[in-house]
């Protein structure tokens, strides 16, 4: 029993940063329809920023922590808007295909740049929050793994309440659900979708800075997997749908984690994205997603 | 500077071009610097003293950036535009096994430094080592884990994605078993991930005295530090690919206690090691040479002993005279090729002790 609790909270622990990343994703195909691949490596930068502004805070506590994490936030949310300004705005209205290209294109250009930066050799990520373990009739929760979970608890009700009860969130919904109409109504496209990409990237930054505080080994191709797997949940749980990523990627979690577990752990990828093929076979939309008709 | 460029220039028609490909960047960056280190202070030693055949020795490295697929591209370009006439890597066995069969196919002597799976070498007669191989390693960790850490009950962390970590797991398991041990627990990650706290879990709850985690040091400091936050206190120890500085930068407090094999240690009191270490912290800014970079090193001269030894730059004479060599004299002992292209070594146990490498012990094959 208490094996099944622990790896339940390693699953949640594990589910909470693919949400984090899988949002992103998820935001930017809501309202542009198509797939930001370098949202990846924002994730990577996002953890560079933190070991960066980590190493000049006092370790092991809650604001320095914190501070560090809003300053990866806000990092990436520059990076975000940047990326969005300079490399695809110019191709907006574009073939989609060319956007996609483009996407990967940015994603390399992150990666490799960031080792001719950073450096190939992975670093040790400072302890920024405070690490401590409690042990509950055997069950040990570390606080890495809690601040991880209610940190992405957090940033994910703030996210529905920006989506939901603010303006430029009913402007974002505007927008992804017809960009000509929101146009002909008075709304900036340029300024919602600037602001989508802010908030994606954030949330891929505390996601970075999240995953580095629980995986303290940091390298400029470090977005790659966690990306992937961020990706998948989008889709499996209806990629353009908020809720259904953070249902997603708490499912890939869970199944990774108990598949570890057990004796097929060499199976783990496979068996995850058997699930993924099984899912979307039954449910084409993802999970939650519901399925559009495309008039030709 | 401009001098050294000229003397470069005026002897780069007849140097004889040995290829090294190595590591340099990426996950297993340290593993490729080290050796990359060793193998260069050999070379500068040998120009030196005037170099082979009469001709200076130009080492031509070239980085695999850790990535598959890589070496084969760059073994191959090293053979056929630099026209080397010798290959040296790489450290990992999954690395040296993509590349091996193009140097065989080119008829190029390849020497791996530290490619313990016994794969490596048999993919042909024109691929060498310089170290002890799997098979023994494994056999040494066995003993130790039973006879001096007193262990009974063991979990295994296997990397399913490197031909070194399932090798070294099948060897000590065969080993560990037939002494009467038990393995409790076999759990499998995959090169590059980050999260252990499943496997971990499920060994916990499996309660063994050790986990054998025979995988490299990015996820090994990993593992260490996941098991300690979950209050697992066993003993964790591995092979060599444990080896780097990387180890406790990332493990931190979490990998103190914790044990592996290697090849070699600089706290070994021998004479030869005692000037390599002098020579090599002279060179390399007071850096200690860890066991890749000794083998990087003995890697070197062995293969520039053949050459002298063949007399030509000739692949099957260099060929041959490798396979000829008997009890040369190195850093990390004296290599004797067998008769499958190994050298039968010793290894030595380290142990991780307030935050540096301790020698524990010596294991003669």
């Amino acid at each position: 029993m208490t094996e099944f609790l622990q790896q339940l909270l390693n699953g949640l622990s594990l589910g909470a940063i693919y949400a984090l990343i899988a949002l992103g994703y998820t935001m930017v195909y809501g309202v542009l329809r198509f797939i930001n691949f370098a949202h990846s490596d924002v994730f990577m930068v996002g953890a560079f920023i933190g070991y960066f502004v980590g190493g000049l805070l006092p370790h092991g506590t809650f604001w320095g922590g914190l501070a560090a994490l809003a300053a990866a936030m806000a990092g990436c949310a520059v990076l975000g808007i940047v990326i969005e300004r300079l490399v695809y705005r110019p191709l907006r209205g574009g073939p989609t295909l060319n956007v996609l290209i483009t996407a990967i294109g940015m994603s390399l250009f992150l990666e490799y740049s960031g080792q001719l930066v950073f450096g190939a050799t992975p670093r040790a990520f400072p302890a920024i929050f405070p690490a401590k373990v409690i042990s509950l009739h055997g069950l040990i929760i570390s606080m890495n793994q809690v601040t991880v979970i209610v940190v992405a608890a957090v940033l994910m009700v703030g996210l529905q309440f920006a989506v939901h009860g603010t303006k430029i969130g009913t402007a974002m919904r505007a927008v992804a659900l017809n960009p000509k109409a929101a146009q002909l109504v008075g709304i900036n496209i340029d300024v919602v979708i600037s602001f989508t990409f802010g908030l994606g990237s954030a949330l891929a930054g505390a996601g970075g800075v999240l995953y580095a505080l629980n995986y303290p080994s940091i390298d400029p191709l470090m977005g790659v997997v966690p990306g992937l797997k961020a990706f998948v949940a989008a889709v499996l749980g209806g990629v353009g749908n908020i809720p259904g990523a953070a249902l997603g990627a708490l499912i890939l979690g869970m199944v990774e984690t108990f598949v570890d577990g057990s004796r097929w752990s060499t199976y783990k990828d496979a068996i995850a994205f058997a699930i993924l093929i099984g899912i979307l076979l039954f449910r084409p939309a993802g999970l939650l997603g519901r399925y559009r008709a495309e008039k030709v | 500077m401009a001098a050294a460029a000229l003397s470069a220039a005026a002897f780069a028609e007849d140097t004889i071009k040995i290829g090294e490909y190595a590591s340099l960047t990426g996950k297993e960056a340290a593993f490729g610097q080290s050796s990359h280190k060793g193998t260069l202070l050999a070379v500068e030693e040998l120009n030196a003293a005037g170099g082979v055949l009469g001709r200076q020795i130009e080492l031509v490295t070239e980085d695999d950036q850790t990535k598959q697929g890589e070496s084969a591209t760059i073994v191959k370009k090293l053979i056929s535009r630099e026209k080397v006439v010798g290959i040296l890597g790489e450290v990992a066995s999954m690395r040296s096994l993509e590349a091996a069969p193009i140097c065989q196919a080119y008829r190029t002597p390849m020497i791996s430094p530290s490619s313990t799976n016994p794969k490596v070498t048999e993919i042909g007669n024109y691929i060498f080592r310089v170290c002890f191989i799997d098979p023994f390693q494994g056999t040494v960790m066995a003993k130790f884990a039973k006879e001096t850490l007193n262990l009974r009950r063991v979990a295994l962390l296997t990397s399913v994605s490197s031909a070194y970590s399932v090798g070294l797991a099948k060897y000590f398991k065969e080993r560990f078993v037939a002494d009467g041990g038990e393995i409790v627990i076999e759990q499998k990650y995959t090169e590059g991930d980050k999260d252990f706290n499943a496997q971990l879990t499920a060994i916990k709850a499996a309660g063994v005295d050790g986990i054998f985690v025979p995988g490299y040091y990015t996820e090994a400091a990993l593992i260490c530090r996941q098991a300690r936050e979950l209050e697992m206190t066993m003993p964790l120890f591995g092979g060599d690919g444990w080896e780097a500085p990387e180890l406790i930068a990332i493990g931190g407090s979490a990998v103190e206690g914790c044990y592996y094999s290697t090849h070699y240690s600089p706290q070994v009191d021998t004479p030869a090691v005692r000037a390599f270490v002098a020579k090599f912290q002279a060179r390399f800014d007071g850096e200690t040479p860890d066991a890749m970079a000794a083998l990087g090193y003995d890697s070197a001269k062995v293969m520039v002993d053949a050459i002298r030894r063949a007399g030509s730059t000739d692949g099957p004479a260099i060929r041959d005279a490798l396979a000829a060599t008997k009890d040369f004299e190195g850093v990390t002992g004296s290599t004797t090729m067998d008769k499958n292209r190994n050298a039968t070594k010793a290894a030595v146990v380290i142990m991780v002790k307030d935050g540096k490498f301790k020698f524990v012990q010596s294991v003669a094959p």
